[in-house]
């Protein structure tokens, strides 16, 4: 049996839980052999993205309207959270030949 | 304007041609040692690009072949240190360091807008030479499935180099 104030915690946290997912999702974007994948993702206001750099060279997620733009090392994994809504292209600034798209719900 | 493609471009021109001629292939002890000195004889242009070059294109792409030939290269080291493959030097190594450091000199003596239109046109035919070894040689020839994969993932990125250098040399003009 769980005592009460526990329980109330629980409930307390779950509720909390419950109101924030809708706000707080997070998206991986894999840099892979000079890929972007996946090529088209969605997401909303408020999202994490996850770059992750697979590759043993830097790259950079930039947004060709200037929304954001984000340097992820070699094997490493950087994160951005999207403010602003809207369907955005980016690309690598150092290999202009990796492109992908990004639909920002608001 | 006039541009005269440097000896190092001849000397992997004659690699595909004669080699192929000839079906002499080269060993994978002998790609790797191709492949890392065409990585270095890259990087050290850049690096005399970076302090000589006036122009921000041509410097910011001069720091983009150093960063990313010095990442290859240190995938190729690790790679044979696993392999346990020594690299071996061979006549088509050692043409491309000779014509490479006269290559260098050559530049060295340019200043200005001249130095930036000659190092960009000869980074578009030198990577349009490598990459045609590459395509045409070294991939083929290469035995261990890993060296392959890398000389793949090593033409991919050098392809990206030549389009990158072609729209710089496009801006200069």
């Amino acid at each position: 049996m769980w005592p009460g104030r526990t329980l109330l915690l629980l409930t307390a946290l779950m509720l909390g839980a419950m109101a924030v997912p809708a706000h707080a999702a997070t998206i991986q974007i894999v840099m892979e052999n000079l890929v972007v994948s996946p090529a088209e993702a969605s997401a909303k206001v408020g999202d994490t993205i996850e770059w992750i750099n697979k590759d043993v060279f830097a790259h950079t997620a930039t947004a060709r309207n200037g929304d954001f733009d984000v340097t992820i090392a070699p094997k490493k994994t950087a994160t951005s959270v999207l403010k602003k809504a809207g369907t955005v292209e980016y690309y690598c600034r150092f290999h202009p030949n990796m492109k992908a798209v990004l639909t920002i719900a608001p | 304007m006039f541009v005269r493609l440097s000896a190092a471009i001849a000397a992997l021109s004659l690699l595909t041609g004669s080699a192929l001629a000839q079906g002499a292939k080269p060993t994978d002890s002998q790609i790797a040692h191709i492949a890392y000195t065409a990585g270095v004889i890259d990087i050290t242009a850049a690096k005399q690009a970076i302090t000589k070059a006036s122009n921000k294109d041509v410097k910011a792409f001069a720091e983009d072949m150093v960063r990313d030939h010095e990442a290859v290269n240190k995938q190729a080291l690790d790679l044979v240190k696993k392999l346990k493959v020594t690299p071996e030097d061979n006549d088509t190594s050692k043409a491309l360091s000779k014509q490479a450091a006269d290559k260098l000199a050559e530049l060295g003596k340019l200043k200005g807008a001249d130095y930036d239109k000659a190092y960009v046109a000869n980074e578009v035919a030198y990577h349009k030479a490598v990459n045609g070894a590459l395509e045409t040689q070294l991939i083929p020839s290469a035995n261990n499935a890993e060296l392959k994969s890398l000389l793949q993932t090593g033409l991919k990125i050098f392809q990206g180099h030549q389009q990158h250098a072609e729209h710089v040399a496009a801006g200069l003009k």
